[in-house]
This record gives C-alpha cells, sequence and structure tokens, in this order.
C-alpha cells in the first residue's frame, strides 16, 4: 500500500467512526451494539425514531456537503495555482448565500427551489469575477483578490437581506451567515446525493485536464489541452458543488479552504489529492459539528460553520504571513 | 516505440505564412514569413523585444495570428485538433510551472498526455517513453526527489525531459538555458542535439547567448523589431554588418577554434 492509499484508508476510517460517534452520541446516547442493530433494520421503535429521524440524516448531509465543499476547494485552488482560491474566501460561497437567503426570506422559496437559486447566485459572482479579472489571460493573484471584495459585499448584502426579512430567529439568522447542520432532513440529503451524483464523475473526467493545467497555461496548451474550455468546465462543476451545498446547509467557514492544502500536505506528491481532500472536508465537518452540538452547547446549539470558522482562521493567517509576493505559500 | 529506428521519422513541414502576431492590439511579429527545415536544429536569435519568443509562440500554437497562416503539413495548425498537434508538436515555454511537492519522475509522466485517452490507463509504451526520456536527459538517478530539491540545472533537464516523453517530432523551446552557468547551459544544449542526431526530432529554440546559438544552430533566423533580417547557416546569418542591424553591436566575427562556427567578439570601449 502507497502513502496515498494508507491516507485514503485511515482518513476514511477516521470518518466513519466519527460517523457512527455523531449517530450514537446525544441526549440519549445509544450503545454500539444497539446503534449497529438499528442500523441494520432492527432497534426499538425509538432508536430507531432518533437514528432514523433526528441524527442519521445530519450525519450523512454533513458527510455529502463536506464532500461537496472539499473537492470545490481543491478543484479552485489547483486550478487558480493559489491556496487562498477557495470559494469561501473569493466570495463564491457567498454568492451562493446571498441567493440562497434572498429566495427563502424575500420569495419564501424551499427545497429544490433554493438550490437552484444558490447555483444561480454562485455562477454569476463567479462569472463576474472571471470578467472583472481578465485581462488578456487569466491570473490567479487578480482572480482571487477581486473574489475577496466580492466576498465582503456578499456579506454585506446578506446581513441586510436578514435585516430587511425581519428573521426573529437569530439561529436561523446564523446558519445563513457562518453554516449550521441543525435543519438537515432526508430532503435535503436527497437533493445533495442527486447532485453529486452528476458531479462527482463530471470531476473524475475533468481531472486529467487539470493536472495539465497545473502546469501553466502555456504547457498545458502544448501539451494538448484546450485550455480556456476546460478551466470553464473545471469553474462551473465546482461552483455548482459548493452552491449546492452552501444551499444546504450555508457556507461552513473554511471548510473548502483548508481541506485540500491538509490533504496536499498528508499525501505529498504534487497530485490533486482529490479523495484525501474530501475525505479530510468529512472527517472536518463531521468534528466540528460534534463539537457544536456537544462540547459547546449551553442551552441553544451552536452553528458548526463558528467551530469550522475557528479552525479555519489562524489557518488563513499563517498563510498570508508565509505567502510570498507570487501568491505562493512557501 | 520507435526510439531506435529514429531517423526514419516521418517528414513535417511547418511554416509561418504572411503571419501577424499582437499583443494587446500591438503587433509584435509583422508579416513574417518562415518554414522550419525539418530534422534540423534551428535558432531564432535577436535584440530583446525583437519578437522572437512571440514567433515562437505563434509557431506552437499558443497564439492565434491576427492575419496569416501557421501550416503544419499544409494544414493550418489552428484548425487541427490540440491533442493532434500536440502528438506532433512539444513546446516547453520560458517559465513552466512545476505543482508543489511533485516528483521528478511523475512530473516527466505528465508529458505522455497527449498519448492518452480519456479512459485509457497508464500503458507500457507510456512507460517506456518516460523511461527514456530520464535516461537521455541524465535525469534518471533523480526520478524520485521532488523538484524543488533540484539545481536550476537539473530542474531544466527535468523540464527537457518532460518534453522528451511527449515524444513529438517538432520541439520548441523558449530559452532553455536562462539562468543556467555556462556548463549547464551545454549540456542542456547537449541533450537537444543528442535528441535531433538520434532520434531525428526538429528543434527550434530561442536562444541569447549568440556565440552557442551558432555553435548548435544548423539554421538560423535572426529577427529585428518583428521582422525576419536574416536568415541561413550560422556563417551566413552571423556578420559584422548583420550585428550592427539587429543588435546595434559593433563585432568582429572569427572562427570558433573549437566548432568553426562563427564566434562574435563584441568590441566595447575598452
Amino acid at each position: 500500500m502507497n502513502r496515498t492509499q494508507r491516507i485514503i484508508t485511515g482518513l476514511s476510517i477516521g470518518a466513519l467512526a466519527l460517523a457512527l460517534v455523531s449517530i450514537a452520541v446525544g441526549a440519549y446516547t445509544l450503545a454500539l451494539p444497539d446503534l449497529l442493530a438499528t442500523l441494520f433494520g432492527g432497534g426499538t421503535p425509538s432508536d430507531r425514531f432518533i437514528v432514523f429521524k433526528l441524527r442519521l440524516p445530519r450525519v450523512l448531509l454533513a458527510m455529502l456537503v463536506a464532500v461537496g465543499f472539499g473537492l470545490a476547494g481543491a478543484l479552485f485552488q489547483s486550478l487558480l495555482r493559489n491556496p487562498l482560491a477557495s470559494p469561501d474566501i473569493i466570495g463564491i460561497s457567498g454568492g451562493a448565500s446571498v441567493a440562497a437567503v434572498l429566495s427563502l426570506l424575500i420569495f419564501g422559496a424551499t427545497g429544490l427551489v433554493v438550490s437552484l437559486s444558490a447555483l444561480v447566485g454562485a455562477l454569476i459572482v463567479a462569472f463576474v469575477i472571471y470578467l472583472l479579472s481578465w485581462r488578456s489571460g487569466m491570473n490567479g493573484m487578480r482572480f482571487v483578490l477581486i473574489g475577496v471584495g466580492i466576498a465582503f459585499m456578499a456579506q454585506s448584502v446578506i446581513g441586510y437581506l436578514i435585516t430587511r426579512g425581519d428573521v426573529r430567529d437569530a439561529q436561523q439568522a446564523l446558519v445563513w451567515m457562518v453554516g449550521g447542520l441543525g435543519g438537515a432532513s432526508w430532503e435535503d440529503v436527497l437533493i445533495m446525493v442527486v447532485s453529486l451524483v452528476v458531479l462527482v464523475p463530471a470531476v473524475v473526467l475533468l481531472a486529467s485536464r487539470l493536472r495539465m493545467l497545473q502546469l501553466g497555461d502555456d504547457l498545458a496548451a502544448g501539451l494538448g489541452v484546450a485550455v480556456q474550455r476546460s478551466r470553464l468546465a473545471l469553474i462551473v462543476v465546482a461552483v455548482a458543488l459548493v452552491a449546492i451545498a452552501t444551499a444546504l446547509v450555508g457556507p461552513l467557514a473554511f471548510v473548502a479552504f483548508v481541506s485540500a492544502p491538509i490533504a496536499r500536505r498528508l499525501v505529498r506528491g504534487g497530485g490533486l489529492a482529490l479523495v484525501p481532500s474530501a475525505l479530510v472536508a468529512i472527517v472536518l465537518v463531521l468534528g466540528a459539528d460534534f463539537v457544536a452540538q456537544h462540547l459547546l452547547a449551553t442551552g441553544t446549539q451552536v452553528p458548526t460553520g463558528i467551530v469550522t470558522g475557528i479552525v479555519g482562521a489562524p489557518y488563513l493567517l499563517w498563510l498570508i504571513s508565509t505567502t510570498n509576493r507570487e501568491g505562493r505559500a512557501s | 516505440m520507435t526510439q531506435t529506428d529514429a531517423p526514419q521519422r516521418p517528414t513535417h513541414d511547418l511554416r509561418a505564412d504572411n503571419v501577424t502576431l499582437n499583443y494587446g492590439g500591438r503587433d509584435i511579429v509583422s508579416n513574417v514569413s518562415v518554414g522550419i527545415p525539418d530534422g534540423k536544429m534551428t535558432v531564432i536569435v535577436g535584440a530583446n523585444a525583437c519578437g522572437k519568443s512571440t514567433l515562437l509562440r505563434g509557431l506552437s500554437r499558443l497564439l492565434r495570428p491576427a492575419s496569416g497562416r501557421v501550416m503544419l503539413d499544409r494544414r493550418d495548425i489552428h484548425s487541427l485538433q490540440s491533442k493532434e498537434v500536440a502528438q506532433l508538436v512539444g513546446i516547453l515555454p520560458q517559465s513552466p510551472i512545476a505543482p508543489e511537492g511533485i516528483t521528478v519522475r511523475d512530473l516527466v509522466a505528465r508529458g505522455r498526455y497527449p498519448h492518452q485517452g480519456w479512459f485509457q490507463q497508464w500503458s507500457p509504451s507510456d512507460e517506456a517513453a518516460v523511461e527514456h526520456a530520464l535516461n537521455a536527459t541524465d535525469t534518471a538517478e533523480l526520478a524520485s526527489r521532488r523538484i524543488e530539491e533540484l539545481s536550476g540545472g537539473q530542474r531544466q533537464r527535468v523540464w527537457i525531459a518532460m518534453a522528451l516523453s511527449q515524444n513529438p517530432d517538432i520541439l520548441l523551446l523558449d530559452e532553455p538555458t536562462t539562468f543556467l552557468d555556462v556548463r549547464h547551459q551545454l549540456d542542456a544544449l547537449d541533450v537537444l542535439a543528442d535528441l535531433n542526431r538520434e532520434r531525428g526530432t526538429t528543434v527550434v529554440m530561442v536562444l541569447h547567448e549568440l556565440n552557442l546559438a551558432a555553435r548548435y544552430a544548423d539554421h538560423m533566423i535572426l529577427m529585428c523589431e518583428g521582422r525576419i533580417l536574416a536568415q541561413g547557416t550560422p556563417s551566413e546569418v552571423v556578420t559584422a554588418e548583420r550585428m550592427r542591424e539587429a543588435f546595434g553591436l559593433e563585432a568582429q566575427i572569427i572562427d570558433d577554434p573549437v566548432s568553426h562556427s562563427p564566434m562574435v567578439i563584441p568590441l566595447g570601449r575598452r
């Protein structure tokens, strides 16, 4: 087993263990045999209620959106050759949030419509950044800087919409600002499953071109990659991944941003590390959600995004302080 | 694999017909026609900003001409599929980017991309091409090292190895010796000369160093202000008069005692 396979195995075991613990532990904690019995079709009616109605959707949704965030971050960072270029930093998640909140609060939309609005919002933001940063070629750093500006604008617009929307529930408002898994339902799980069934194969098909684009536009073109077309396709797929996840659980600060760099540091070797990035994201989101529910909760639950933010913010500071002028971390 | 019986490579015809190339509306190369001799070492020289790199980009399909056409085997190079061109023409740009942490072998292996299909797995011929590229550039013993750990000279040989694993019949290189000391410049050029001799690969490169250019070139193209001032064998191109015209340089041309190619002795004020 090579290093990458070992890392993938380790992360998978960690993710599975965290998932089981998250389903088992709560106000009423199930013993492992009871939990397994319930998961495989047995268990008491009350156990079944707790597992299938209350906890399983939340854990599954956490894992699925983590895959979306983790992959999107890895794609953007490789594509723009910049560790700062993750969708949550450059306003793509912000665009998705704005559109989701707009459709929810102003137009009273629900379910799939909210997801689709988020997708449209994120695509519009990506398109605007792409247009503004285009100057006879694409420049990763310009893309990032313009994106950071747009991210701030998105935050302001969300704040404004929440004020106008007369949200009395601060908890719910916070979910849209920082992200949370409290409202997970089987419908959300289904939406995310369907999205991943479409988007993950697209990522697999585009991965070899992305590996070439990592070498620079000229070399990639010289090796036979249709650079503009491939980049556009990759951006659309990455935007869709992050937008749909954001529509369901809010931005979950920094998950997209930190997962791929952690995964790459684990596997090494200069590859895309897509699978490890997704797995790191799963571990991160499950871990953060567990902390938010059980370790930080005092009366009301803390939104998961606050915990991921606590993990991600120091990394951002470290990255900025060690990044050289070319925008490469040393 | 045809690496041992290489001189029977198919012949190719790469040429620019009345090509004008521009960046941001400014013509860098104006109305240039040039043919690249098949199976030879061609070197493009000229003063800074004379358009030599731009011409190379035009020939390699990286830059679409504003007018005129670049023809590969009598077909417009922009009408061909990108992978189809990449199987015949390789390009090593001036500053390629190595992904952080990548090993030499993995980087060289990426040169195989144009030979792989959507679902095609790594094949024995891919493996053989990578091995050959590593051996030809003397980088085999570096194969498991990371790019960041290498010296500038080693790194440049690895990039050339990547271009070789692509196995192109025509290889274009933009200043492959920049940032190298003189010893490593010669190493890199020797690798390319071997490639040309042993496999019949047509090599086209932009070089700054006139004497090395004259030594390694079969065919020289001298550019000045976006046009071709002269082309031919080094002794036809490198003359005192042309050096004055192209570089504003007063120079004496002598016979290189080693290679008997023309050698430029610049005349400064002392």
